[in-house]
Protein backbone atom coordinates (compact mmCIF):
# COMPACT_ATOMS: atom_id res chain seq x y z
CA UNK A 1 0.00 0.00 0.00
CA UNK A 2 1.56 3.59 -1.09
CA UNK A 3 2.57 5.38 2.48
CA UNK A 4 2.50 8.83 3.12
CA UNK A 5 5.57 10.47 2.63
CA UNK A 6 7.08 12.91 5.85
CA UNK A 7 8.93 15.20 3.78
CA UNK A 8 11.65 17.74 5.41
CA UNK A 9 12.01 21.68 3.55
CA UNK A 10 15.45 23.04 3.87
CA UNK A 11 14.67 26.87 3.42
CA UNK A 12 18.16 27.62 1.65
CA UNK A 13 20.08 30.80 1.39
CA UNK A 14 23.34 31.41 0.61
CA UNK A 15 24.06 27.80 0.45
CA UNK A 16 22.51 27.54 4.16
CA UNK A 17 19.20 26.44 5.77
CA UNK A 18 17.34 28.86 7.40
CA UNK A 19 14.45 29.48 8.73
CA UNK A 20 11.54 31.94 10.12
CA UNK A 21 8.27 32.67 10.30
CA UNK A 22 5.63 33.34 7.16
CA UNK A 23 9.13 34.23 5.38
CA UNK A 24 10.44 36.78 7.58
CA UNK A 25 12.99 37.29 10.22
CA UNK A 26 14.94 34.00 8.95
CA UNK A 27 17.61 32.72 10.75
CA UNK A 28 20.49 30.63 10.56
CA UNK A 29 19.18 26.38 10.95
CA UNK A 30 22.75 24.90 9.45
CA UNK A 31 24.27 23.13 6.80
CA UNK A 32 22.11 22.07 4.04
CA UNK A 33 24.41 18.69 3.14
CA UNK A 34 24.37 17.48 7.25
CA UNK A 35 20.93 18.11 7.37
CA UNK A 36 19.72 16.53 4.56
CA UNK A 37 22.01 12.85 5.18
CA UNK A 38 20.71 13.68 8.85
CA UNK A 39 16.73 13.56 7.94
CA UNK A 40 17.61 10.54 5.09
CA UNK A 41 19.17 8.60 7.68
CA UNK A 42 16.04 9.38 10.32
CA UNK A 43 13.83 8.37 7.57
CA UNK A 44 12.28 11.17 5.62
CA UNK A 45 11.07 9.88 2.71
CA UNK A 46 11.94 12.74 0.24
CA UNK A 47 13.93 16.56 0.93
CA UNK A 48 12.43 19.11 -0.54
CA UNK A 49 15.29 21.97 -0.76
CA UNK A 50 13.57 25.60 -1.65
CA UNK A 51 15.79 28.98 -2.48
CA UNK A 52 13.99 31.50 -0.35
CA UNK A 53 16.16 34.22 -1.87
CA UNK A 54 15.97 33.22 -5.30
CA UNK A 55 15.28 36.50 -6.95
CA UNK A 56 17.98 38.30 -5.13
CA UNK A 57 21.01 35.90 -5.97
CA UNK A 58 22.66 34.10 -8.25
CA UNK A 59 21.04 30.53 -9.19
CA UNK A 60 24.86 29.15 -9.11
CA UNK A 61 25.18 28.36 -5.33
CA UNK A 62 21.97 26.09 -5.56
CA UNK A 63 22.73 24.68 -8.33
CA UNK A 64 26.17 23.40 -7.03
CA UNK A 65 24.43 22.37 -3.60
CA UNK A 66 21.23 20.50 -5.29
CA UNK A 67 24.67 18.49 -7.18
CA UNK A 68 25.93 17.62 -3.74
CA UNK A 69 22.98 16.77 -2.20
CA UNK A 70 22.29 14.36 -4.79
CA UNK A 71 25.57 12.68 -4.45
CA UNK A 72 24.87 11.83 -1.01
CA UNK A 73 21.19 11.25 -0.58
CA UNK A 74 19.59 8.18 -2.39
CA UNK A 75 16.27 9.16 -1.82
CA UNK A 76 14.21 11.51 -4.18
CA UNK A 77 13.95 15.51 -3.42
CA UNK A 78 12.51 18.64 -5.29
CA UNK A 79 13.94 21.94 -6.09
CA UNK A 80 11.89 24.82 -5.59
CA UNK A 81 12.19 28.51 -5.57
CA UNK A 82 12.12 31.08 -8.19
CA UNK A 83 12.51 28.53 -10.85
CA UNK A 84 11.33 31.04 -14.34
CA UNK A 85 10.67 28.95 -17.00
CA UNK A 86 11.90 25.52 -18.61
CA UNK A 87 15.55 26.47 -18.52
CA UNK A 88 15.60 27.00 -15.16
CA UNK A 89 14.21 23.85 -14.43
CA UNK A 90 16.20 21.77 -16.64
CA UNK A 91 19.32 23.57 -14.81
CA UNK A 92 17.99 22.09 -11.16
CA UNK A 93 16.93 18.67 -13.50
CA UNK A 94 20.33 17.84 -14.76
CA UNK A 95 22.03 19.37 -11.62
CA UNK A 96 20.68 15.78 -9.83
CA UNK A 97 16.78 17.10 -8.59
CA UNK A 98 14.50 14.68 -8.92
CA UNK A 99 11.41 17.20 -8.86
CA UNK A 100 11.09 20.99 -9.54
CA UNK A 101 8.63 23.05 -7.67
CA UNK A 102 7.70 26.08 -10.18
CA UNK A 103 5.07 28.30 -7.88
CA UNK A 104 5.10 32.05 -8.93
CA UNK A 105 6.31 31.32 -12.45
CA UNK A 106 3.26 28.98 -13.39
CA UNK A 107 -0.01 31.25 -11.78
CA UNK A 108 1.96 34.21 -14.06
CA UNK A 109 1.54 31.52 -16.66
CA UNK A 110 -0.07 28.01 -16.07
CA UNK A 111 1.21 26.84 -20.02
CA UNK A 112 4.53 26.56 -18.53
CA UNK A 113 3.68 23.53 -16.68
CA UNK A 114 2.35 21.65 -20.05
CA UNK A 115 5.41 22.83 -21.85
CA UNK A 116 7.44 21.05 -18.57
CA UNK A 117 5.55 18.47 -18.29
CA UNK A 118 5.70 17.50 -21.97
CA UNK A 119 9.30 17.94 -21.64
CA UNK A 120 10.27 16.36 -18.87
CA UNK A 121 7.70 14.13 -17.96
CA UNK A 122 4.95 15.01 -15.26
CA UNK A 123 6.44 13.30 -12.84
CA UNK A 124 9.27 15.85 -12.25
CA UNK A 125 7.10 18.97 -11.99
CA UNK A 126 5.69 20.03 -8.85
CA UNK A 127 3.40 23.37 -8.90
CA UNK A 128 3.92 24.95 -5.70
CA UNK A 129 0.43 27.11 -4.38
CA UNK A 130 0.58 29.77 -1.98
CA UNK A 131 -2.79 30.01 -0.50
CA UNK A 132 -4.33 32.60 1.78
CA UNK A 133 -8.02 32.73 2.78
CA UNK A 134 -9.81 36.15 1.41
CA UNK A 135 -12.53 38.25 3.26
CA UNK A 136 -15.21 36.62 1.37
CA UNK A 137 -13.90 32.81 2.42
CA UNK A 138 -12.53 31.62 -0.81
CA UNK A 139 -9.14 30.44 -0.95
CA UNK A 140 -6.77 32.97 -3.24
CA UNK A 141 -3.69 32.61 -4.69
CA UNK A 142 -0.90 34.29 -3.75
CA UNK A 143 2.43 34.59 -4.84
CA UNK A 144 5.67 36.12 -3.98
CA UNK A 145 5.83 34.53 -0.66
CA UNK A 146 1.95 35.45 -0.29
CA UNK A 147 2.65 39.19 -0.63
CA UNK A 148 1.40 40.04 -4.28
CA UNK A 149 -2.51 37.97 -4.38
CA UNK A 150 -3.61 37.34 -7.60
CA UNK A 151 -7.29 37.25 -7.57
CA UNK A 152 -7.29 33.42 -8.70
CA UNK A 153 -9.06 31.04 -7.02
CA UNK A 154 -6.65 28.57 -5.59
CA UNK A 155 -9.24 25.44 -5.96
CA UNK A 156 -9.78 26.20 -9.61
CA UNK A 157 -6.32 27.04 -10.02
CA UNK A 158 -5.37 23.39 -8.52
CA UNK A 159 -7.73 21.81 -10.89
CA UNK A 160 -6.30 23.24 -14.02
CA UNK A 161 -2.30 22.91 -13.84
CA UNK A 162 -3.20 19.04 -12.86
CA UNK A 163 -5.31 19.16 -16.01
CA UNK A 164 -2.36 20.69 -17.96
CA UNK A 165 0.42 18.32 -16.54
CA UNK A 166 1.45 18.68 -12.60
CA UNK A 167 2.26 15.59 -11.10
CA UNK A 168 2.04 16.45 -7.64
CA UNK A 169 0.51 19.89 -5.83
CA UNK A 170 2.60 21.22 -2.94
CA UNK A 171 -0.14 23.38 -1.41
CA UNK A 172 1.80 26.13 0.88
CA UNK A 173 -1.21 27.50 3.45
CA UNK A 174 0.32 30.76 4.16
CA UNK A 175 -1.96 31.72 6.83
CA UNK A 176 -0.58 28.93 8.99
CA UNK A 177 2.84 28.98 7.35
CA UNK A 178 5.24 29.06 10.41
CA UNK A 179 2.72 29.51 13.58
CA UNK A 180 2.59 25.92 13.96
CA UNK A 181 -1.09 26.14 14.61
CA UNK A 182 -1.33 23.68 12.34
CA UNK A 183 -1.88 22.73 8.79
CA UNK A 184 -5.58 24.04 7.22
CA UNK A 185 -7.85 21.26 6.80
CA UNK A 186 -10.23 23.29 5.02
CA UNK A 187 -7.57 24.36 2.55
CA UNK A 188 -6.66 20.44 1.89
CA UNK A 189 -9.75 19.06 1.96
CA UNK A 190 -10.83 21.41 -0.57
CA UNK A 191 -7.91 20.82 -3.06
CA UNK A 192 -7.20 17.32 -3.01
CA UNK A 193 -10.81 16.35 -3.72
CA UNK A 194 -10.34 18.41 -6.85
CA UNK A 195 -7.80 17.21 -8.14
CA UNK A 196 -6.87 13.31 -8.84
CA UNK A 197 -2.94 14.09 -8.52
CA UNK A 198 -1.06 13.37 -5.10
CA UNK A 199 -1.17 16.89 -2.67
CA UNK A 200 1.47 17.74 -0.17
CA UNK A 201 0.11 19.82 2.75
CA UNK A 202 2.75 22.45 3.83
CA UNK A 203 2.85 25.15 5.93
CA UNK A 204 1.80 25.56 10.36
CA UNK A 205 3.16 22.12 11.34
CA UNK A 206 3.53 22.49 15.52
CA UNK A 207 2.83 18.92 16.77
CA UNK A 208 2.36 15.55 15.43
CA UNK A 209 -1.61 15.50 15.31
CA UNK A 210 -1.43 18.04 12.82
CA UNK A 211 0.20 15.75 10.22
CA UNK A 212 -2.41 12.80 11.29
CA UNK A 213 -5.11 15.40 10.65
CA UNK A 214 -3.61 16.92 7.18
CA UNK A 215 -3.80 13.17 5.99
CA UNK A 216 -6.83 11.70 7.55
CA UNK A 217 -9.15 14.87 7.50
CA UNK A 218 -7.42 16.79 5.10
CA UNK A 219 -6.89 14.50 2.11
CA UNK A 220 -3.13 15.17 1.82
CA UNK A 221 -0.84 12.26 0.22
CA UNK A 222 2.50 13.95 1.95
CA UNK A 223 3.39 16.16 4.77
CA UNK A 224 5.96 18.92 4.45
CA UNK A 225 7.28 21.04 7.35
CA UNK A 226 10.99 22.90 8.56
CA UNK A 227 11.10 24.40 11.49
CA UNK A 228 9.62 21.81 13.78
CA UNK A 229 12.52 19.65 12.41
CA UNK A 230 15.19 21.67 11.90
CA UNK A 231 14.61 22.94 15.93
CA UNK A 232 14.33 19.12 17.17
CA UNK A 233 10.62 19.69 18.14
CA UNK A 234 9.62 17.01 16.27
CA UNK A 235 11.76 14.40 15.06
CA UNK A 236 10.38 11.95 11.38
CA UNK A 237 10.27 8.82 13.89
CA UNK A 238 7.73 10.85 15.94
CA UNK A 239 5.61 12.10 13.01
CA UNK A 240 5.50 8.40 11.44
CA UNK A 241 4.93 6.91 14.68
CA UNK A 242 1.84 9.23 15.41
CA UNK A 243 0.72 8.39 11.67
CA UNK A 244 1.18 4.97 12.21
CA UNK A 245 -1.17 4.84 15.42
CA UNK A 246 -3.70 6.71 13.77
CA UNK A 247 -3.64 3.50 11.48
CA UNK A 248 -2.21 5.66 8.37
CA UNK A 249 0.41 3.82 6.22
CA UNK A 250 3.96 4.80 6.63
CA UNK A 251 7.79 3.81 5.83
CA UNK A 252 8.91 2.21 8.50
CA UNK A 253 11.70 4.72 10.44
CA UNK A 254 14.17 1.93 10.50
CA UNK A 255 14.63 1.66 6.44
CA UNK A 256 12.79 -1.16 4.93
CA UNK B 1 36.15 -5.12 -14.63
CA UNK B 2 32.77 -5.66 -15.77
CA UNK B 3 31.42 -2.71 -17.85
CA UNK B 4 28.01 -1.61 -17.33
CA UNK B 5 25.94 1.17 -19.71
CA UNK B 6 23.06 2.53 -18.79
CA UNK B 7 20.80 3.93 -21.70
CA UNK B 8 20.78 7.51 -22.02
CA UNK B 9 18.12 8.28 -24.57
CA UNK B 10 17.63 12.37 -23.75
CA UNK B 11 15.21 11.71 -20.61
CA UNK B 12 14.99 10.23 -17.66
CA UNK B 13 17.04 9.33 -14.60
CA UNK B 14 19.79 8.59 -15.92
CA UNK B 15 22.37 10.41 -13.83
CA UNK B 16 20.71 8.94 -10.15
CA UNK B 17 21.19 5.28 -11.93
CA UNK B 18 24.70 6.31 -12.79
CA UNK B 19 25.18 8.04 -9.11
CA UNK B 20 23.83 4.79 -7.22
CA UNK B 21 25.68 2.28 -9.75
CA UNK B 22 29.18 4.02 -9.05
CA UNK B 23 28.34 4.32 -5.28
CA UNK B 24 28.40 0.65 -5.34
CA UNK B 25 31.61 0.77 -7.06
CA UNK B 26 30.30 -0.72 -10.57
CA UNK B 27 31.95 0.49 -13.84
CA UNK B 28 28.71 2.27 -15.30
CA UNK B 29 29.06 4.51 -18.01
CA UNK B 30 25.95 6.44 -19.59
CA UNK B 31 25.68 4.97 -23.69
CA UNK B 32 23.59 6.92 -26.04
CA UNK B 33 24.70 4.76 -29.89
CA UNK B 34 24.06 0.72 -30.32
CA UNK B 35 27.82 0.89 -30.02
CA UNK B 36 28.37 1.24 -26.31
CA UNK B 37 25.20 -0.99 -25.93
CA UNK B 38 26.98 -3.64 -27.99
CA UNK B 39 30.29 -3.47 -26.52
CA UNK B 40 28.74 -3.23 -22.91
CA UNK B 41 28.83 -6.37 -20.76
CA UNK B 42 25.27 -5.47 -19.07
CA UNK B 43 22.81 -2.87 -19.79
CA UNK B 44 20.65 -0.81 -17.46
CA UNK B 45 17.46 0.60 -18.72
CA UNK B 46 16.22 3.53 -16.50
CA UNK B 47 13.36 5.06 -17.63
CA UNK B 48 11.08 7.67 -17.03
CA UNK B 49 8.44 9.82 -19.17
CA UNK B 50 6.15 8.41 -21.99
CA UNK B 51 6.43 5.21 -23.34
CA UNK B 52 6.09 6.65 -27.07
CA UNK B 53 8.76 9.09 -27.02
CA UNK B 54 10.74 6.49 -25.16
CA UNK B 55 10.30 4.16 -28.00
CA UNK B 56 10.87 6.86 -30.71
CA UNK B 57 13.74 8.33 -29.25
CA UNK B 58 15.47 4.44 -28.78
CA UNK B 59 14.71 3.74 -32.52
CA UNK B 60 15.72 6.97 -33.97
CA UNK B 61 19.15 6.26 -31.96
CA UNK B 62 19.78 2.84 -33.45
CA UNK B 63 19.54 1.66 -29.83
CA UNK B 64 16.50 -0.07 -30.40
CA UNK B 65 17.87 -3.06 -32.23
CA UNK B 66 20.81 -3.25 -29.74
CA UNK B 67 18.51 -3.74 -26.77
CA UNK B 68 16.80 -6.37 -28.02
CA UNK B 69 19.83 -7.89 -29.52
CA UNK B 70 21.44 -8.02 -26.08
CA UNK B 71 18.21 -9.22 -24.33
CA UNK B 72 17.91 -12.13 -27.66
CA UNK B 73 22.12 -13.00 -26.00
CA UNK B 74 20.92 -13.15 -22.44
CA UNK B 75 23.51 -10.54 -21.38
CA UNK B 76 22.08 -9.41 -18.08
CA UNK B 77 19.80 -6.38 -17.96
CA UNK B 78 17.85 -4.27 -15.56
CA UNK B 79 14.67 -2.62 -16.50
CA UNK B 80 13.35 0.55 -14.14
CA UNK B 81 10.16 2.11 -14.53
CA UNK B 82 9.20 2.84 -17.83
CA UNK B 83 12.13 0.34 -18.61
CA UNK B 84 10.30 -2.57 -16.93
CA UNK B 85 6.92 -1.15 -19.25
CA UNK B 86 8.99 -1.19 -22.58
CA UNK B 87 10.25 -4.86 -22.43
CA UNK B 88 6.33 -5.84 -22.86
CA UNK B 89 4.40 -5.67 -25.85
CA UNK B 90 2.87 -1.97 -25.49
CA UNK B 91 0.88 0.16 -23.38
CA UNK B 92 -2.05 2.42 -23.47
CA UNK B 93 -0.09 5.23 -23.04
CA UNK B 94 0.90 5.23 -26.42
CA UNK B 95 -1.76 2.87 -28.33
CA UNK B 96 -0.12 1.29 -31.37
CA UNK B 97 3.64 1.80 -30.08
CA UNK B 98 5.33 -1.60 -30.16
CA UNK B 99 7.16 -2.27 -27.16
CA UNK B 100 10.22 -4.83 -27.40
CA UNK B 101 8.17 -7.81 -26.86
CA UNK B 102 10.17 -9.79 -24.68
CA UNK B 103 7.59 -10.12 -21.83
CA UNK B 104 4.07 -10.96 -22.92
CA UNK B 105 1.88 -8.05 -20.87
CA UNK B 106 0.86 -4.48 -21.54
CA UNK B 107 0.62 -1.33 -19.70
CA UNK B 108 -2.41 0.42 -18.26
CA UNK B 109 -2.88 3.02 -16.62
CA UNK B 110 -4.20 3.37 -12.70
CA UNK B 111 -8.17 4.34 -11.81
CA UNK B 112 -8.89 6.94 -9.41
CA UNK B 113 -10.46 6.74 -6.76
CA UNK B 114 -6.46 6.81 -5.65
CA UNK B 115 -3.81 9.23 -6.49
CA UNK B 116 -2.14 9.27 -10.49
CA UNK B 117 0.46 9.01 -10.54
CA UNK B 118 1.30 6.61 -7.91
CA UNK B 119 4.13 8.65 -5.72
CA UNK B 120 5.76 7.51 -3.02
CA UNK B 121 7.29 4.36 -0.93
CA UNK B 122 4.87 1.36 -1.46
CA UNK B 123 5.62 -1.92 0.55
CA UNK B 124 6.64 -4.76 -2.23
CA UNK B 125 5.84 -8.27 -2.15
CA UNK B 126 8.14 -11.39 -3.19
CA UNK B 127 6.06 -13.16 -5.27
CA UNK B 128 8.60 -16.36 -5.09
CA UNK B 129 12.23 -17.14 -4.13
CA UNK B 130 15.48 -16.73 -5.74
CA UNK B 131 14.81 -13.37 -6.99
CA UNK B 132 16.68 -10.11 -6.02
CA UNK B 133 13.99 -8.88 -3.53
CA UNK B 134 15.79 -12.09 -1.48
CA UNK B 135 18.44 -9.01 -0.79
CA UNK B 136 15.67 -7.18 1.76
CA UNK B 137 13.47 -8.21 4.14
CA UNK B 138 9.98 -9.07 3.24
CA UNK B 139 7.30 -6.39 2.43
CA UNK B 140 10.35 -3.39 2.22
CA UNK B 141 9.37 -0.47 0.60
CA UNK B 142 10.60 1.23 -2.59
CA UNK B 143 10.10 4.47 -3.95
CA UNK B 144 7.87 4.90 -7.31
CA UNK B 145 6.12 7.00 -9.92
CA UNK B 146 4.15 6.29 -12.15
CA UNK B 147 0.89 6.53 -13.67
CA UNK B 148 0.76 2.99 -15.65
CA UNK B 149 1.38 -0.34 -14.80
CA UNK B 150 2.26 -3.74 -16.44
CA UNK B 151 -0.37 -6.13 -16.83
CA UNK B 152 1.54 -9.62 -17.73
CA UNK B 153 0.64 -12.53 -19.34
CA UNK B 154 2.97 -15.16 -17.57
CA UNK B 155 2.45 -15.23 -13.72
CA UNK B 156 6.25 -16.79 -13.61
CA UNK B 157 7.81 -13.46 -15.02
CA UNK B 158 6.42 -11.78 -12.00
CA UNK B 159 8.83 -11.40 -9.07
CA UNK B 160 7.18 -9.01 -7.10
CA UNK B 161 4.15 -6.85 -6.70
CA UNK B 162 2.29 -3.60 -4.84
CA UNK B 163 -0.94 -2.11 -4.04
CA UNK B 164 -2.07 0.84 -5.58
CA UNK B 165 -5.71 0.28 -5.55
CA UNK B 166 -5.15 -2.94 -7.14
CA UNK B 167 -2.52 -5.17 -7.18
CA UNK B 168 0.05 -4.62 -9.55
CA UNK B 169 3.79 -5.68 -10.95
CA UNK B 170 6.40 -4.42 -8.79
CA UNK B 171 9.32 -6.68 -9.67
CA UNK B 172 10.23 -8.91 -12.98
CA UNK B 173 12.55 -11.52 -13.72
CA UNK B 174 13.11 -14.20 -16.48
CA UNK B 175 16.55 -15.61 -16.54
CA UNK B 176 18.99 -13.07 -16.69
CA UNK B 177 16.33 -10.03 -17.77
CA UNK B 178 15.45 -7.89 -14.35
CA UNK B 179 13.44 -5.22 -14.01
CA UNK B 180 11.66 -2.92 -11.16
CA UNK B 181 8.36 -0.38 -11.74
CA UNK B 182 10.17 1.46 -8.89
CA UNK B 183 13.66 3.44 -8.69
CA UNK B 184 15.65 1.78 -6.62
CA UNK B 185 18.61 4.49 -7.34
CA UNK B 186 15.74 6.64 -4.97
CA UNK B 187 15.01 4.26 -2.64
CA UNK B 188 17.61 4.54 -0.27
CA UNK B 189 19.38 1.80 1.46
CA UNK B 190 17.22 -1.04 0.48
CA UNK B 191 17.34 -0.22 -3.43
CA UNK B 192 21.15 0.13 -3.02
CA UNK B 193 20.88 -3.59 -1.54
CA UNK B 194 18.91 -4.43 -4.41
CA UNK B 195 20.91 -2.86 -6.77
CA UNK B 196 24.29 -4.21 -4.68
CA UNK B 197 22.24 -8.02 -5.26
CA UNK B 198 21.76 -7.67 -9.09
CA UNK B 199 25.67 -6.66 -9.42
CA UNK B 200 26.99 -9.45 -7.35
CA UNK B 201 24.44 -11.90 -9.37
CA UNK B 202 26.16 -11.18 -12.56
CA UNK B 203 30.14 -10.74 -10.79
CA UNK B 204 29.91 -7.33 -11.05
CA UNK B 205 30.09 -6.08 -7.65
CA UNK B 206 33.47 -4.77 -6.09
CA UNK B 207 34.94 -7.30 -3.62
CA UNK B 208 34.49 -4.80 -0.67
CA UNK B 209 30.78 -4.35 -1.57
Amino acid sequence: MLTHRVIPCLDIEAGRVVKGVRFQGLRDAGDPLELAARYDAEGADELALLDVRAADQGRGILLDLVAQVAAQVFIPFSVGGGLRGIDDVRAVLLAGADKASIGSAAARDPDLVARCANHFGRQCIVVSLDVKRAADGRFELTTHGGRVHTGLDAVAFARMVADLGAGELLLNDMDADGTQAGFGVDLLQAVSRAVPIPVIASGGAGRVDDFVRAVRDGGAAAVLAASVFHSGALRIADVKAAMAAAGLPVRPTGGS
Amino acid sequence: MARIAVIDYGAGNVASVLRALRHLGADAEAATSPVALRSADAIVFPGQGHFGQAARRLLATGMWGAVDAACAEGRPFLGICLGLQLLAEGSDEAPGVKGLGRLRGHSVAFCPPVKVPQIGWNAVHAARRGTLLDAVPAGSHFYFVHSYHCVLQDERDVAGTAEHGLQFVAAVERDRLCAVQFHPEKSGAVGLALLRAWLALHGMARETC
